[in-house]
């Protein structure tokens, strides 16, 4: 189970948009059966980070890589190990649960057999709302509901981008529960936030982004709460933006 | 085939949200009613003068409620946020472009049978045997401005000027498709038959396959990112 | 490098300016103002060149994304697009006292106007798009799209005005073309294209200097 082979390894990573250096000199490594926490002011580059290692945008500069291959040259194969919950769900408001995954899933080249489909809603608990259009689910509801297309796919590494935002407490424990067993299945997890919530509770380790660049990089488990914020304010201060 | 299978489910995906949510057709539809008031207000009540310029009047109609409904292609990708996702699943980003391509140009179809009857209701014309080659023109000539259309959109759809931007790109590029369409239409309502227009509908045709495939080739290209 | 390409042009120009002025024969019906055919004319082959050039350098940043070669469509195109409105142009002005009218919807001016309109709007996605990588992908794919497009415009455009009816009498260049008036055609070409293509290095000197500045 445990290979720690790194599943993301980002090296000098540069992205300029315009005239701006968002990144300016990014590395990380997320090994199989890690979380990482990605802490930062808004603004930090976070996002922009998750996009490159997600192969939706190009770095200016260095290299990114997932499960050994390159974001850029074979972005296809990475799109196929590779799960991302953004800020959109990326469900269709007019579609209901199951036509949703229906979609996902054929575009996506797998089979989408209505057994298939419903397993996944089962696994998500949204059995009772397959037929129900996802216009009328809440935050929690979209949620699950991506996470279940992307249980479609067995990805390896998941980005997430604000997971918790917007959960309710029972729906933050299921998350929780969720990425626990999805580590424990060797997968690597990377998160981005800019609040200190349940992310830092099943991080294994803290990276804090700021300035473009990692700014502390350590293991969580021997930091108590106000450490971490503590340090967070000590280096997104003194680091200019 | 999971080509074939990933293009339709797109194209199929497209249908059932329009079809849910009846924007798009229901809009084109009252817009193409409006346009046939305003050509009827300001071309008069001359027949012959209508007559002359129907063909002209009849592939604005088309191009306009074209502009309108596909600068509109992406925008349920964009409310969504499920742009992202589409470059995300794994394939051929080709497959995506042929079920856009599929959905509008089924759209549109639908849209222009309505307002070809309305207009031949509305101008009496009588449209009996031409039909046929009207019917092959009209094809051919959506087809092409959907071709280019589902392209652009892709294009612009990121842009913060795109309402501007989409019709500023698209509509000098159809000229061509234009031209032969409005010819090809004009002769046929003339009875003249479809032989007499074959490099009109031959141009039709290879202006198709250059969009068409110009839009497999560099689709993906325009979609990531 | 592009000093000389600079120097070259300048000669080039001088070289057709007098071959335009000095050489060429004062046309008998309209006068002086026929000799200006030998900008209008090349100014258009300059374009249609310099458009293939962006063509062919499009294809080229989508094959390997290298930022010269977008930098080349770019310029390009840009170029293109400005010698196109000096063929537009210098017509309008040939045209006005010579045949009475600023413009005339002919088959060759019309197939003109609409290729010079694409390139237009072409200019306009590249001021319209912020991030530079994703205009230079957009870019190159318009590129594409209206260069190929070119001899659909001409095709249509020249069916549209000749066939069922008269052949238009505007085109520039009919009058007899006698060998001397060829070879200044020719010379004026090569000037121009030296021009073109010094104003093309310039221009990718200029846009290469400010992706340098923000990098």
């Amino acid at each position: 189970m445990m290979t720690h082979e790194a599943l993301i390894e980002v090296v000098g990573l540069v992205r300029l948009f315009g005239a701006t250096r968002v990144l300016d000199g990014v590395s990380l490594t997320v090994a199989s059966g890690e979380a990482v926490a990605l802490l930062g002011p808004n603004g930090s580059g976070k996002s922009t980070l998750l996009k490159i290692v997600a192969t939706l945008l190009r770095p200016t500069r260095g290299t990114a890589k997932v499960a050994g291959h390159d974001c850029v040259r074979q972005a296809e194969a990475v799109r196929g190990v590779l799960g991302l919950i953004a800020h959109g769900a990326h469900v269709y408001d007019d579609l209901t649960a199951l036509e949703n995954l229906r979609f996902w899933a054929t575009l996506s080249g797998m089979p989408a057999d209505p057994e298939r489909l419903a397993a996944a809603l089962d696994d998500v608990a949204l059995e009772r709302h397959a037929d129900a259009r996802v216009r009328t689910f809440s935050v929690g509801m979209k949620r699950r509901l991506a996470l279940a297309r992307l249980g479609l796919g067995r990805p390896r590494v998941l980005l997430l981008d604000e997971p918790f935002a917007g959960l309710d407490q029972r729906g933050r424990k299921w998350l929780e529960g969720r990425l626990e067993a999805f580590k424990a299945g060797g997968g690597a997890v990377l998160m981005a936030t800019h609040s200190f919530g349940r992310e830092l509770e099943i991080a294994d380790r803290l990276a804090i982004l700021a300035g473009g660049r990692i700014a502390l990089d350590t293991p969580r488990a021997a930091l108590a709460s106000d450490d971490v914020q503590r340090l967070y304010a000590a280096h997104t201060e003194e680091a200019p933006l | 085939m999971s080509y074939a299978r990933r293009a339709l489910i797109v194209a199929w995906k497209d249908l059932v949200v329009e079809r849910r949510s009846k924007e798009t057709l229901n809009a084109l539809l009252f817009f193409s009613l409006a346009l046939l008031f305003v050509f009827q207000f300001t071309l008069g009540p001359d027949r012959e003068r209508l007559a002359a310029v129907l063909p002209g009047v009849l592939w604005l109609g088309f191009i306009l409620s074209g502009v309108l409904g596909l600068g509109r292609t992406f925008l349920v990708e964009r409310e969504n946020d499920c742009w992202e996702a589409l470059l995300l699943a794994p394939g051929d980003k080709s497959a995506v472009y042929v079920g856009k391509l599929a959905a509008s140009l089924a759209v549109m179809l639908v849209v222009e049978a309505i307002v070809l009857a309305l207009f031949t209701l509305f101008f009496n014309v009588d449209l009996g045997p031409v039909l046929p080659g009207l019917a092959l023109v009209i094809v051919l000539g959506t087809l092409g401005i959907a071709a280019v259309g589902a392209l652009f959109a892709a294009m612009t759809a990121q842009v913060r000027a795109r309402e501007l931007l989409f019709p500023v790109l698209l509509l000098p590029v159809l000229v061509p498709v234009l031209l032969a369409a409005v010819k090809a239409t004009e002769a046929l309502l003339l009875r003249e038959d479809l032989a007499s227009v074959a490099h009109w509908w031959q141009l039709l045709v290879a202006a198709d396959i250059v969009y068409v495939v110009i839009g497999l080739l560099t689709f993906d290209v325009i979609l990531e990112g | 490098m592009v000093k000389v390409l600079g120097w070259l042009a300048a000669l080039g120009v001088a070289a057709g300016l007098i071959v335009g002025f000095g050489v060429a024969p004062r046309e008998v019906t309209q006068g002086n103002v026929q000799r200006i055919m030998y900008l209008h004319v090349p100014a258009v082959w300059v374009a249609y060149l310099s458009f293939i050039v962006g063509f062919v350098a499009s294809v080229a940043y989508l094959a390997r994304r290298r930022e010269g070669a977008d930098r080349l469509a770019h310029a390009a195109c840009e170029v293109g697009t400005v010698f196109l409105g000096v063929n537009i142009a210098t017509g309008a002005i040939w045209g006005k006292p010579t045949w009475g009218t600023w413009w005339t919807w002919d088959a060759r001016l019309t197939s003109v106007a609409v290729v010079f309109v694409m390139f237009l709007a072409y200019l306009l996605l590249r001021q319209a798009v912020e991030d530079r990588e994703r205009g230079a992908r957009y870019a190159a794919v318009l590129g594409i799209v209206a260069a190929l497009n070119i001899p659909l415009v001409h095709f249509s455009v020249y069916w549209w005005r000749t066939l069922h009816q008269p052949p238009s009498l505007i085109k520039p260049g009919s009058s007899a073309m006698s060998p001397v008036i060829l070879v200044a055609l020719l010379v004026n070409f090569a000037a121009l294209a030296l021009l073109g293509a010094y104003f093309v290095a310039r221009r990718t000197r200029v846009l290469a200097a400010e992706a340098e500045a923000l990098a």
